[in-house]
């Protein structure tokens, strides 16, 4: 079976201006690192990015790690669609500065949005945001034809939820602390987040595992995300 | 309320007697996390973690160094997950917030409006955090506490509608602040509790919101842990 | 065709050849799990069950008996789980299905029409089985193959347009019967393969679907493991 081993200077190959890109993680925790700065190196830009939150800013570099952080303090990020960016300041000015566009979204939606995207739903109903800013924005979307330019509140039985649709990306980037050579992935206690979700959900997946086994050496019942979802592997160094 | 306790931990200190053993509880961030200092003795919690597990314990004595593998809550800081405890995926955790298997959660407030709406999330043009998960969390924990101290700096905060971007419409089932407990029953809001030398009528100056007063109104019983 | 193999032997060795190492593919049941027998040396694929897991390996030596906890496929026989393989819950497993994660699917047929409509999961008032995982698999499967025999006791399978219940619409990807080879581009049926001893008028003759006839039209060639 073909190699999924990949070396962290050949990921630029997979990385091109405008792209976009879902990464594991939330605070940071769980965001692989050497991926992120892996993708800052290659010098690519205009990014959409898709992950839970901004972590910590450069500022609170004790608290805990930069994550994505990293690509929006060096302007490389154009859109980001998060549900939290309270902890980095630079993700804060550049929203509200204009510089950046962000689309926040509760994490439970942000969350079924991928799982939408990468098991062939159409989309997802969802309460929550109900009558909150939330469901006042814009969204080209058509229903049986006809064309609304906001998000739709469908009324089921008496109760609303918002219309929400699938999420997907050219790339996810993931963070694993054990991977066999198949591909196959565990995660550890927090740091499973959004990770198994994202695998599903983007045309190739890259991950960086802390540990690595011989195919095999996984029980088969412990196994988080399988090895079919996964392309490619950064090894530990 | 006593002199040399903060509005806070009078808060935190009432709430801590609305909690049931054996609860699955969601503690959101500041406020609302000092509750469990004073759970009374015999009431065990099962602490759930957005991120992605039940049973969040205490800061564990080595706490592995950023970028090695390790347990954060919600707010990103190390703790560690109790024996009882499970990990899973966002999904699964917002699941467990959006599908109703929380018995309770408690949020900070910016705003509560009469019917029960909330607004904790954001302060246009000033703090614009993200909803993070508070909107999963209001719209689905089977009750919705509300810990807000009552004014800010004699702005009100307890009215008729709200005028910040709301978290949730509706969901509020209690609200305490240091001079008051409110219940509301289908859209309605009742004070149900009054703090110690708070008179109704002073309630209702710094109250904007039409509430009524129960009948079976009492004066607030806090948790006497660690006094 | 040679005489001793059964036209059901015939169509399996020929699909064994359309998948590739490494390839993720479920197998239906009935005809399409004969594929497995006849993969050329060096195609390691990993069997998806629809149940909840990858990497189906044999029946274990020992069936544990009825009762006690077992490995079982999806038509519930009992099985082994090959290293590297993987469980999950159903939802991840028809995630897989249905979000385009397998690369193949091998399904029967009871009818298949030439826009690539796939019929085979019911004949109203006869065998209501219920559709299972058929329709989930064939609207996500990045390949949909099909294992028919060409005919059933003379009665045309191959249509225009399917008469009985529909699995998915325009769908299928190939048709392999024991006389012919058919691939579907943008709901055109085009005839690539026929097999050995059968001419296209045969074909024609006893397929009511208009095809085209490929221009690289080609004997067709089966797998030779054990032959």
């Amino acid at each position: 079976m073909k190699s999924k081993k990949l070396e962290i200077e050949q990921v630029a190959s997979f990385l091109r201006d405008g792209m976009t890109i879902m990464y594991g993680g939330f605070m940071g925790n769980g965001t692989p690192p050497r991926l992120i700065k892996a993708i800052l190196d290659s010098g690519v830009k205009d990014l959409t990015m898709i992950g839970d939150d901004t972590a910590f800013g450069e500022d609170l570099a004790a608290r805990g790690p930069e994550g994505v952080g990293l690509l929006i303090r060096n302007k490389r990020v154009k859109k980001l669609v998060t549900g939290h960016i309270g902890l980095n300041k630079e993700a804060q000015r550049q929203m509200l500065a204009g510089e950046m566009e962000i689309e926040l979204s509760p994490i439970g939606t942000l969350a079924e949005r991928i799982r939408a995207g990468g098991s062939g739903l159409g989309g997802v109903l969802t309460p929550t945001g109900v009558g909150t800013s939330v469901a006042d924005v814009k969204m080209d979307v058509t229903i049986n034809g006809q064309k609304f330019d906001q998000k739709q509140t469908i009324n089921i039985n008496g109760r609303d939820y918002l219309l929400e649709l699938p999420l997907r990306a050219d790339l996810a980037v993931l963070e694993a602390v054990v991977a066999d050579k198949s591909g196959n992935l565990v995660y550890y206690g927090s740091m499973r987040n959004h990770n198994p979700l994202m695998a599903l959900a983007a045309d190739t997946v890259i991950v960086e595992a802390h540990q690595i086994f011989e195919v095999g050496y996984i029980n088969p019942d412990h196994v988080m995300t399988p090895s079919i979802l996964v392309d490619h592997i950064i090894y530990p160094i | 309320m006593t002199q040399e306790m903060s509005a806070k931990e009078f808060i935190a200190r009432r709430i801590a007697l609305e909690l049931k053993d054996g609860d699955v509880v969601n503690m959101g961030i500041g406020l609302p996390t000092l509750v469990a200092n004073y759970l009374p003795k015999d009431v065990y919690l099962t602490l759930h973690s957005e991120n992605g597990f039940l049973g969040v314990g205490p800061v564990p004595d080595n706490v592995p160094p950023i970028g090695e593998p390790r347990i954060v809550n919600a707010g990103g800081n190390p703790c560690s997950i109790l024996p009882h405890g499970s990990t899973f995926d966002i999904s699964m955790s917002f699941a467990l917030m959006r599908g109703g298997h929380l018995d309770a959660c408690v949020l900070g407030g910016l705003q509560v409006a009469e019917n029960g709406d909330l607004a904790n999330w954001m302060v246009p043009g000033k703090n614009v955090p993200g909803m993070g998960g508070a909107m999963d969390l209001a719209v689905g924990a089977k009750q919705v506490i509300v810990a807000m101290e009552h004014t800010n700096n004699g702005e009100k905060k307890i009215l008729k509608k709200c005028t910040l971007p709301l978290t949730v419409k509706s969901r509020v089932s209690v609200l305490v602040t240091e001079k008051a407990l409110f219940r509301f029953y289908d859209g309605k809001m009742v004070l149900e509790e009054y703090a110690p030398g708070v008179s109704v009528d002073e309630i209702r100056a710094e109250t904007e919101a039409a509430f009524t007063v129960s009948d079976n109104l009492k004066e607030m019983v806090i948790s006497q842990v660690g006094m």
